[in-house]
């Protein structure tokens, strides 16, 4: 079975090497702050013992005060597993930095939350929409959209 | 020109004679076309579990018919901008040298349009003109596509000449002549089994030379969608269909020819020899087609190059080293030597050239 | 008289070709833009999105089993393990429990729709190696056999709409497992003849083998999953890994390829037909009697949180994300599509080959445009 680790667990790892950057810690995700994204989920795949190395999936959700993105992270390699969500508070330009560079997955995936829902990726090669044409105005998965 | 002596029962002179045989011969390779591709369409349905046309007349007999009328009344849709007059051109550059090798196919004893006594050169040379029109057709048609079928055909059917005739050059020997019905003549053991590599050297080249299955690149409607017809509607493309059938026809009746003995056969009358002996090799052409996934460019070049080509070369070394040295046994002792060698040959042979898991340097 | 000798350039200049969006062997609607250096690819873009329709959106205003039809349209070739991954990202959602009959019912229903897909995949794979319609129309033969079954089950043919939130909606007619077991007891004589003309057919490996390798890293970083992933070596299969239902009884094996090639892809697909069977004759052996659904109310109100369901389905892991506010409709309802995330090493796996390779490539990795654009 894949173990889903605990978000508690982690936290005590990666507050070592990163501190404050944890918002939040529960039983079954971890919350971590925009900024430290990129390090965080780095810390994440690089280190033996974690070792993610196999991005599930990105999903992007639109909670009206705020939009979270949520990363399951799978490790085919010790078979467990953990969700990653980071949020962005800015409704009109939302920007998370993107996780290209770590995990090819996120390529077609991440330009498919900017294309629905809006949210920019700092440091995607090539974010263009990819479901609907390149002149559309508008991200219809927001809940503000129709 | 050697010309057939009238029979003396025949009215009229002798240009008489030569439209009223022109005429059949034409209505005869028309006819057959649509009946092969009746015979293709059902062959080709009972080999995949299915039934293939059976509603236009008993049998789907009426359906190439059909097929033919629909396409006579498409609307001719031209490329704005490409060569309109190669374009009107290709059709007919790709068509008619297909007609013109009938000529010399005797159809029955005796009875031939024009006993050349360069028949097997004229037919080799005829029957590359059509290549020309295909590469007019998709050059004129100003589409990526179109082009890059056209030049996969050009570059095939040049590979695959050679093999062709060098393997039609033993069967020359064994003959001595280069006349259709000299070669019939000379047939008392059918060359199949005289040259059995030949007859496979030139089935599978012949089989390039017309873009049927496994070498049907050029008309992948998987790949290219259509190739160089792409561009072609109404009944320029069906000229090109009935080329491309008229082609196997040709090589049907070219194999039955010079491989099979011709109309020769023991109980049944000569015509019906030369018809079941068509009918079979094309059904084997059919057979081939259905149950084959197709070639690559390069691996179709490398075939011929590669594998084709070096055989035909021992194929012709072989049956010249047999006539110079035993120019008076009998022929039957040759036939069990030469199944053997060439059955050794193509096994050694295929061990040493694999078609190249992946990349083919050519 | 001095001789010149003069270099004679020829120019080429690399030029664009769209393939698709309507081509007779891009499976669905979907383009690629490829730039060819006569007949070498040197770069390729997939576009596609022509056939999205906004279910992700649409699914956010029906009630959770409104949501089930939904399903059906995104990979409409394996609808069943549609509708099963999102009833068991519901029940995961909702703590629902599903009665021992409907598991088995579910995994004999998946397994035999692991097969139909598998044989329009390898089908049409070969079609696109230019074996002209022949192992198709084979290969279709045995798939209406149990397209046959699924419409003695709920009445449809491809769109089925058949699992339910804690269950299934209906149970099997009497005469459904004799007809099972009978597909069960012909079928790997009919896999036999498929193996006899093919696996060591002289085209078929020249065309397939060393082509369009995807290397084991690569696979992992891409996220791939199912034949591609594991035909790159890598042996996670969601039955295996993270058992759902009640896979873990059954004893079967994951194929496993070692070059990640074409030909890996077809041989594994080939043998997960086989290991399905296996896992086929054993649900059928052990099917228990009883209900087919649990008590569920009409309207399913999961209470606040979220979950992801997965499964292994015959084109790779896939998985339903869903967040509830405790109304009776999701409130974001995200699927992890296979086929959509496979996409992503495309182009790496077709520069360098030759327009042809282009299009086995792109058969081998058996996509199915409804889910790739949703």
């Amino acid at each position: 079975m894949t173990l889903a680790l605990s978000g508690k667990d982690i936290t005590k790892k990666i507050e070592k090497k990163f501190p404050g950057c944890v918002a939040e810690a529960a039983a079954e995700s971890l919350l971590v702050k925009g900024e430290a994204l990129s390090e965080v989920a780095a810390y994440l795949k690089n280190t033996p013992g974690l070792d993610f190395d196999y991005l599930t999936a990105v999903s992007g959700v639109d909670y009206l005060d705020y939009f979270e993105v949520v990363y399951h992270l799978t490790s085919i390699k010790h078979n467990h597993s953990l969700v990653l969500k980071a949020r962005c508070y800015n409704r009109e330009n939302p920007a998370l930095p993107s996780v290209v560079s770590l995990w090819r997955t996120a390529d077609f995936q991440e330009r498919e939350i900017y294309d629905l829902l809006g949210i920019s990726f700092t440091g995607h090669p090539n974010l263009k929409r990819i479901a609907l044409w390149d002149g559309f105005e508008g991200h219809p998965l927001r809940k503000d959209f129709l | 020109m050697a010309m057939q002596m009238l029979p003396p029962d025949w009215p009229g002179n002798f240009w008489a004679h030569w439209a009223i045989f022109a005429v059949a011969v034409l209505v005869f390779v028309l006819l057959m076309v649509i009946v092969f591709i009746w015979f293709e369409r059902r062959a080709m349905a009972v080999m995949q579990a299915r039934l293939g046309p059976n509603r236009a007349g008993p049998f789907g007999l009426l359906q190439s018919v059909a097929d033919a009328l629909k396409i006579l009344i498409k609307e001719d849709i031209i490329p704005a901008r490409g060569d309109k007059v190669v374009h009107w051109l290709a059709p007919v550059v790709a068509f008619v040298p297909v007609l013109l090798v009938f000529a010399v196919v005797p159809f029955r004893g005796g009875a031939l349009l024009a006993d050349l006594n360069i028949g097997i050169l004229y037919i080799v040379a005829i029957s590359s003109v059509t290549t020309v029109g295909v590469f007019m057709a998709g050059w004129a048609s100003n589409n990526k596509y179109s082009t890059l079928g056209a030049m996969r055909q050009v570059a095939s059917v040049v590979s695959y000449e050679i093999p062709v005739v060098l393997s039609l050059v033993g069967v020359i020997l064994l003959a001595g002549s280069l006349s259709m019905q000299q070669i019939v003549a000379a047939q008392d053991i059918p060359f199949i089994l005289l040259q059995p590599l030949g007859f496979l050297l030139f089935f599978t080249g012949a089989l390039a030379e017309i873009n049927r299955a496994p070498f049907d690149l050029t008309e992948a409607d998987s790949e290219l969608v259509a190739g160089y017809m792409t561009e072609y509607s109404g009944m320029k493309f069906g000229l090109f269909f009935l080329a491309e059938y008229g082609e196997a026809l040709a090589i049907s009746a070219i194999v039955t020819t010079i491989f099979l003995g011709g109309w020769r056969g023991p109980v049944l009358p000569d015509w019906l020899w030369f018809l079941v002996k068509v009918f079979i090799v094309f059904f084997v052409i059919v057979w081939v087609r259905t149950t084959v996934p197709r070639l690559r460019i390069d691996q179709l070049m490398a075939l011929a190059w590669k594998f084709l080509f070096p055989l035909a070369l021992l194929n012709l070394l072989i049956t010249a080293i047999e006539i110079l040295v035993w120019p008076a046994a009998s022929l039957w002792v040759f036939v069990p030597i030469n199944i053997a060698i060439a059955i050794v040959l193509v096994v050694l042979w295929s061990r040493f050239f694999k078609l190249g898991w992946g990349k083919v340097e050519v | 008289m001095t001789t010149q000798t003069r270099e004679v350039v020829v120019n080429t200049e690399p030029f664009v070709v769209n393939f698709g969006p309507a081509h007779p062997s891009t499976h669905g609607v979907f383009r690629m833009r490829m730039t060819l250096d006569g007949e070498v690819i040197v770069d390729m873009e997939p576009v596609f999105g022509y056939l999205h329709r906004g279910i992700e959106k649409l699914a956010e205003e029906r009630t959770y089993t409104q949501v089930i039809p939904l399903t059906d349209r995104l990979d409409y070739l394996a609808s069943m393990n549609n509708n099963l991954a999102y009833c068991l990202a519901v029940e995961k959602l909702a703590g629902i429990a599903v009665p021992e009959r409907a598991e088995y019912i579910r995994v004999i229903i998946a397994e035999l729709q692991r097969i139909a897909s598998h044989l329009c995949a390898v089908g049409f794979f070969l079609n696109d190696c230019g074996a002209f319609m022949t192992p198709v129309l084979y290969m279709l033969r045995e798939r209406e056999r149990i397209l046959d079954l699924f419409d003695m089950v709920c009445g449809q043919r491809l769109t089925y709409n058949y699992m339910r939130v804690g269950g299934v909606s209906q149970d099997f007619p009497d005469e459904f497992i004799p007809a099972v077991a009978k597909f069960i007891g012909e079928m790997p004589g009919w896999l036999d003849e498929y193996e006899r003309l093919l696996k060591e057919n002289e085209i078929l490996l020249a065309r397939a083998k060393g082509v369009g390798i995807l290397p084991r890293d690569l696979a992992i970083n891409i996220g791939a999953s199912g034949p591609v992933l594991r035909a790159s070596g890598v042996p996670w299969d969601i039955r295996k890994a993270d058992p759902y239902s009640i896979y873990d009884r059954f004893e079967f094996d994951v194929p496993v390829g070692l070059a990640g090639d074409c030909y890996d892809r077809y041989r594994v697909r080939v043998e997960e037909m086989r290991q399905s069977l296996r896992i086929l004759r054993q649900a059928i052996k052990d099917l228990p009697g009883g209900e087919v659904r649990s008590q569920v109310p009409h309207l399913i109100r999961p209470p606040a949180g979220e979950a992801y369901g997965h499964l292994e389905g015959p084109r790779g892991e896939l998985g339903f994300y869903l967040v509830s506010d405790g109304s009776i409709a999701p409130y974001r309802f995200h699927v992890r599509a296979p086929t959509f995330i496979n996409l992503t090493a495309l182009s790496d796996m077709m520069r360098g080959w030759k327009v042809a390779d282009a299009i086995i490539v792109f058969g081998s990795i058996d996509i199915c445009m409804g889910e790739v654009d949703r």
